[in-house]
């Protein structure tokens, strides 16, 4: 399983902050991961979209090529304003 | 030498804090900062605030930073605390306190930390004009800010 989260705008519009889904080739990178929850519908389309939008793996800040793989936790947020 | 880094939802005590680091003779120079929620923010008037993080992740990156700073700087303590939840207009949101032989080390510690922090570490923030809540966009200084530590470095 892949654990995915959702942060701030993201986990808003979605009214979720997380959902858990089957590894595999569809998925297979962040990109892919992106555009599989993206095709979901209108809402997840809309809450994905921005150019703006972040990537974690593991826990560490990525980028829209890396893998992903089974037992994974992957993030989306949208840039971050904490201090 | 000591790391202190806390994500909380509770204030902090800045005396406390400030004691904590202000331990070691060898240290001349102690330099903290404090970001509050201040009331206006894009022309509108702020009410409150609300922190949301990431837990794990938060964490990771503030060693992260501070491990960065060490590397930078000769520095004894440094503390960074970051609270979440709600927050009313004038709280504390955040302290950052580094020690070190001298002062310039201390001040440019700091500054590097709050700077990171700013446009590294995830936390984001939702602020609430009365009755509406929006959520506050990333601002080009404070990334600014962050990428000019990176080519001085």
């Amino acid at each position: 399983m892949i654990n995915v989260l959702f942060f701030a705008q993201i986990r808003e519009l979605l009214g979720t902050p997380s959902i858990q889904l089957e590894a595999g080739e569809h998925v297979a990178t962040t990109a892919a991961l992106r555009t599989h929850l993206a095709a979901k519908n209108e809402k997840w389309a809309r809450a994905l979209e921005s150019d703006k939008l972040l990537v974690a793996v593991n826990q560490t800040l990525s980028n829209w090529h890396a893998e992903v793989n089974d037992g994974d936790e992957v993030a989306f947020f949208p840039p971050v304003t904490g201090g | 030498m000591q790391d202190r880094i806390v994500v909380q939802q509770q204030d902090f005590d800045v005396p406390a804090e400030y004691a904590r680091i202000a331990t070691d003779n060898s240290d001349g120079a102690i330099v903290t900062f404090v970001g509050k929620v201040r009331d206006f923010n894009d022309g509108s008037a702020v009410t409150d605030l609300t922190l949301e993080h990431y837990p794990g992740m938060t964490e990771a990156v503030l060693q992260q930073i501070t491990a960065q700073a060490r590397e930078r700087w000769p520095l004894n303590f440094v503390t960074i605390i970051h609270r979440v939840g709600t927050m009313k207009l004038g709280e504390q949101i955040v302290f950052i306190g580094v020690s070190s032989a001298h002062r310039k080390a201390a001040f440019a510690a700091c500054e590097f930390l709050i700077d990171f922090l700013k446009t590294k570490a995830p936390f984001w923030k939702l602020e609430g004009v009365g009755a509406d809540k929006r959520w506050v966009d990333a601002r080009d200084a404070d990334e600014q800010a962050a990428q000019a530590w990176e080519q001085d470095s």
